[in-house]
């Protein structure tokens, strides 16, 4: 054997090594998981665990609120950014290719690096006054607020994933369109979003997917009332926030218990956002 | 002229030396009673202590890497408790130990912070004193506008903190007498994250350690009282407690050295930089 191919050789098994070894990690944070949330599972307490308030006080360790919370800022996040993605993304790729459309890309790819604290600071300082004044006095920190903030840190992903989407359309396709003497905004809504629909759908399933883990945003701006919400301008908790503030000392009280059914809960929540990309996503999807 | 020129050139260097010489010294003076020490200090008890026994354990180490301090939480009562029954060398509690803990237990007492909460609001607020029973029926929710106690005809905004808050086991303990908090009440995590909550929100109540209380924030004065660490020394403000660390018998060796340094101007310095007020 040839010096060369033994060194391909380590550096393929050094990469094998690398591969197993996350993918390991990742099981075995679930299996992690599992084995703790395990005493509640088994007793038969996830159900009340699930549909129960957080009244620690009168014995009662329910989660339900945080799922509530988690569920109306995820999906609020996405009804701002979902339209102005779309938007940036066709503006980018096909309205604008060249000058404003290259400068704006250079702008999202610039915020993907923008930490989420940053967000949050900003929120708390410039947002959460604005939003008082503007919508409800009692809005400051609210589902709303966060949701605004989040909608701004999913962006950049699902801009990125749409305008990929856009330009693996066919060369051939446009040129078609052009022949035919149609506008830009007709290229879009007739060959372009029809083609593109499997990325539509990975980018909108991924940008779920990480404005449900993320916790600092909703940390700083949701207001992490216990209640379950009753309205876009009341205080809310999600559970990455929840797991956050719940930082229980001992290891076998039903606080620390239920830290890990919500983190199971999220486990789960994202996988299966995944596996929706993928089986929906088609080829595109299955590229996360 | 020229000479005095000169004379400054040498003697600012000289005098730079010095300060670079003498600052290692002058800023372990506290830590130089644990040179040549060796061994282990196990330290458990109320989570209001743990910043300033963390950072007093990580000079403490970095300046003699042989002395080892665990600290672990548990509670006042824990604290009490395992320092008692010879489990740790120093139980922590958040309130004096009971005449009949310290016959039983034989214990040390030893204070050295006071932990005062005041109850703060927006600087817009015109409210900015409140009897205690309005303070109660504000956090459980019946009282939800500002208007009745003479404010804004606005919603009022409730800040809490989160479980492992020891300013929130005062402020419920002392300041609500264990009442009821509203579930509605937002949650922050830091007195740091409450000042600029309450900063940013015309109509928000809240409450912070004394020590953090600045023109940020405006303090509410209770039963005419006003939180400065002034009245909370002279116990004219209510809503305070002691930090205290307890030994079984006069503490000896490691311990004893641990909790006098506690009490040496470094360690004071750790006290008020975590929020507490000193008592040297």
């Amino acid at each position: 054997m040839s010096s060369g191919k033994r060194v391909d050789r380590i550096i393929e098994q050094g990469f094998f090594l690398a591969a197993l070894w996350s993918v390991l990690v990742a099981v075995l944070i679930f299996l992690f998981m599992l084995v703790l949330g395990l005493p509640l599972l088994r007793s038969g307490q996830i159900f009340s665990a699930l549909t129960r308030p957080w009244l620690p006080q009168a014995g009662l360790f329910g989660v339900y609120p945080m799922i509530v919370g988690t569920l109306a800022i995820v999906f609020l996040s996405l009804y701002w950014a979902f339209p102005l993605s779309l938007g940036v993304a066709a503006l980018v790729s096909v309205i604008h290719p060249r000058g404003f459309g290259r400068f704006l890309k250079k702008i999202v790819l610039l915020m993907t690096a923008i930490p989420t604290v940053v967000y949050g600071f900003v929120g708390v300082f410039l947002l959460v006054p604005l939003v008082q004044k503007i919508f409800s006095p009692q809005g400051g920190m609210s589902i709303f607020t966060a949701s605004l903030m989040l909608a701004l840190l999913i962006c950049p992903t699902m801009i990125l994933i749409f305008t990929d989407s856009f330009e693996s359309v066919p060369r051939s396709y446009h040129e078609a369109v052009d022949a035919l003497g149609g506008s830009p905004v007709q290229k879009l809504c007739y060959v372009l979003l029809p083609c593109a629909r499997q990325g539509l759908v990975a980018g909108l399933v991924l940008g779920m997917a990480r404005a449900m883990g993320d916790t600092l945003i909703a940390l700083m701006l949701a207001g992490n009332a216990v209640a379950v919400p009753g309205s876009f301008f009341a205080s809310a908790r999600t559970l990455t926030a929840h797991i956050a503030l719940v930082t229980a000392a001992d290891f076998d009280s039903m606080e620390f218990r239920t830290i890990f059914v919500c983190g199971l809960l999220l486990y789960v929540f994202t996988s299966a956002l995944i596996v929706c990309t993928r089986h929906w996503g088609g080829e595109k999807g299955a590229r996360f | 002229m020229k000479k005095c020129f000169l004379r400054l050139q040498v003697a600012l260097p000289l005098c730079l030396l010095a300060l670079f010489a003498f600052a290692p010294l002058a800023r372990s003076g506290g830590l130089d009673a644990f040179r040549n020490d060796k061994g282990e200090i196990n330290v458990s008890g109320g989570t209001a202590h743990i910043p300033v026994m963390k950072e007093a354990a990580k000079r403490i180490m970095t300046a003699n890497r042989e002395v080892r301090v665990t600290i672990a939480g548990g509670g006042s009562g824990v604290g009490i408790k395992q320092v008692g029954e010879g489990l740790v060398d120093i139980g922590n509690s958040g309130r004096a130990p009971t005449e009949q803990e310290i016959r039983q237990y034989s214990l040390h007492v030893f204070q050295w912070a006071i932990d005062g909460v005041g109850v703060v609001v927006n600087k817009g607020n015109p409210v900015k004193s409140l009897k205690k029973e309005e303070l109660k029926k504000i956090f459980s929710g019946e009282i939800n506008n500002w208007k009745t106690l003479g404010g804004q005809d606005r919603p009022i905004n409730i800040y809490n903190r989160d479980e492992a808050s020891g300013t929130r086991e005062v402020f419920w303990e002392k300041g609500l007498e264990k009442g009821n908090i509203s579930l509605k009440a937002n949650v922050v995590v830091s007195n740091g994250a409450m000042k600029s909550a309450v900063a940013n929100d015309l109509y928000a109540i809240g409450y912070v350690s004394v020590g953090h209380i600045d023109e940020s924030i405006a303090p509410v004065a209770l039963e005419g009282v006003l939180p400065t660490i002034g009245n909370v020394k002279s116990g004219a403000h209510k809503i305070s407690r002691g930090l205290y660390s307890n030994t079984k018998g006069k503490p000896q060796g490691l311990t004893g050295k641990f909790i006098d340094y506690l009490f040496t101007g470094e360690g004071q310095k750790i006290v008020t930089d975590h929020g507490f007020i000193a008592v040297k």
